[in-house]
């Protein structure tokens, strides 16, 4: 059963004074109303969380969410991959309406993460490490650095490609009224800032962010009878590479991302080169050129060229992060995944202001920890 | 150490840096139940407690953790075996280079359990950091 995605919604990322139930409510509330749909109706609410219990103390997230906003007695489920979370709810909530099971499903992803300091949150993430790693202190940071240094050394990339990577993520960002950071960054800025792990610095990494986002799923062959304004929802893929990072046999080559992308292409019957926007997973820059070389975009030891060249910019042929990306929209964990999808559902209908591209077919890229467990989706325009 | 110990648990334990292998010489550090490459059971080891290696790549941590020294220097470094090789990740003792030789040196406390996210009975907090070897050694 092909699935129809009829409404979206995102709260604005960045400090928010709200915990992460009142943001799952109000991107759920403001989703039904985009889609013009009674809560009642729902037959499946998933919530995309990775922590909510370590970084508030909160869970059953899902089962107060639905009761606030008139959703009992729907199925309700929590859904968490890590940072991957809100990738895995659309998959979760893909599974709910191509099954059957379900004819009106709700997907919220949100967390609530700026009232901790950077290494308790750090800590937190941190904590989908193996033993062997956790011991020694690792982040996700951290892994970032140790990675940064063998792309840069083994394809003689130039330190600045992944400061262009950043600038572009700001540049569109500024365009994005609900994005974290409403500032541009210049090269200068982001290769004179403060070492995080070497070689990557501060602007190469997301900031901590508060947010939630949301979207309405049917199938599409009743969509019409909601609303003439739709995109489907015509490819998704999950897979795992190593929970130990250092046990892959080439760092730089993100095997998830290239299996859970052949498959969301293959569902959807496409290639990389039918895709003409994405939001990839830009946790650091590094990534969003490693995931241009996993999908193909880009062949290996080439994807640093394409923000300095211009490709992925807002009028280049293939951009990517519109939204600001996780670099600059932000990145509440499980938010992330579905914000990204809310993203490209706008950009297919040409709702956006300031960053519109000429899109039909679009994909999204969520990842968890360092490419451990990562979800791909592909979305286009209804016929 | 309790019957459930992991493997990694049981090395700390020794003060051992094992590698842990299959019938097909698949070999890693951490062991698993199952080998990850070909999912027979890791059935033996190799002592790398006084094995040197090469250093594939490092980073120099700023930020770190609640109980983690700061800076944190890590690295991976990767051992020559007669079939194959085995990379681990860990801290450096002192400043490293990509290429460089070093050896494993034991660490009772790698960080302090009390401050971490994680339940201090969750794993064990020792195991190996990594030193330079000298040219003249």
């Amino acid at each position: 059963m092909d699935v129809a995605v009829l409404g979206a919604s995102m709260t604005p990322f960045g400090t928010r004074e709200p915990w992460v139930r009142e943001l799952a409510t109000d991107a759920a509330i403001a989703c039904l109303d985009d889609a013009g749909v009674d809560p009642s109706a729902l037959d499946h609410l998933y919530l995309s969380n990775m922590a909510s219990g370590e970084f508030e103390g909160q869970t059953g997230v899902m089962n107060a969410v639905a009761h606030d906003i008139g959703a009992v007695p729907a199925y309700t489920q929590r859904v968490g991959q890590t940072s991957a979370s809100g990738g895995a709810g659309l998959y979760a909530a893909w599974q709910s309406i191509a099954s059957g099971a379900s004819e009106l499903t709700l997907l919220v992803g949100a967390e609530k993460m700026t009232q901790q300091s950077t290494g308790e949150a750090g800590d937190v993430i941190a904590s989908l490490t193996h033993p062997a790693e956790y011991a020694h202190g690792v982040t996700l940071p951290s892994f970032a650095g140790l990675t940064a240094r063998t792309y840069l050394e083994r394809y003689d990339a130039p330190r600045e490609s992944l400061a262009h990577v950043a600038v572009k993520n700001h540049q569109n960002a500024r365009r994005n009224p609900d994005a974290q950071f409403q500032k541009d960054l210049d090269i200068e800025t982001a290769m004179s800032s403060p070492v995080v792990a070497e070689p990557l610095r501060l602007y190469d990494y997301c900031p901590l962010t508060d947010g939630s986002a949301a979207l309405l799923f049917c199938p599409v062959s009743v969509a019409r009878e909601y609303t003439d304004e739709f995109v489907v929802l015509s490819g998704v893929g999950g897979a795992t590479d190593t929970h130990v990072v250092h046990e892959r046999d080439d760092p730089t080559w993100m095997s998830a991302v290239a299996n859970s992308g052949r498959q969301a292409f293959e569902m959807a019957g496409c290639g990389p080169a039918d895709i003409d926007v994405a939001e990839l997973h830009d946790m650091v820059t590094l990534l969003e050129i490693l995931q241009l070389e996993a999908f193909g975009f880009a062949e290996r030891g080439e994807g640093w060229r394409f923000a300095v060249n211009g490709t992925t910019a807002l009028d280049g042929s293939l951009p990517v992060n519109p939204s600001g990306g996780l670099k600059a929209r932000g990145h509440p964990l499980g938010a992330t995944g579905v914000a990204q999808a809310v993203e490209i559902y706008r950009q297919l209908l040409g709702k956006v202001d300031g960053r519109q591209v000429d899109a039909e077919r679009g994909l999204t890229c969520n990842v968890g920890g360092f490419g451990n467990c990562v979800t791909s989706a592909v979305l286009e325009v209804a016929e | 150490m309790t019957e459930r110990a992991s493997s990694t648990d049981r090395d700390v334990e020794h003060h051992q840096l094992l590698a842990h292998g299959c019938q097909n010489d698949h070999f890693t550090v951490p062991g698993h139940p199952r080998c990850p490459a070909c999912g027979e059971p890791q059935e033996k080891t190799l002592d790398l407690t006084k094995k040197t290696g090469i250093v594939k790549t490092w980073t120099r941590v700023a930020a770190t953790p609640p109980g983690v020294r700061e800076p944190n220097t890590l690295a991976i470094v990767e051992f020559a075996l007669e079939v194959d090789t085995v990379s681990m990740l860990g801290g450096t003792i002192e400043q490293v280079s990509l290429g460089e030789q070093v050896r494993p040196v034991y660490i009772d406390t790698l960080r302090d359990a009390d401050e971490s996210v994680r339940q201090g009975a969750n794993q064990s907090w020792g195991g190996f950091r990594f030193e330079p070897v000298s040219p003249d050694e």
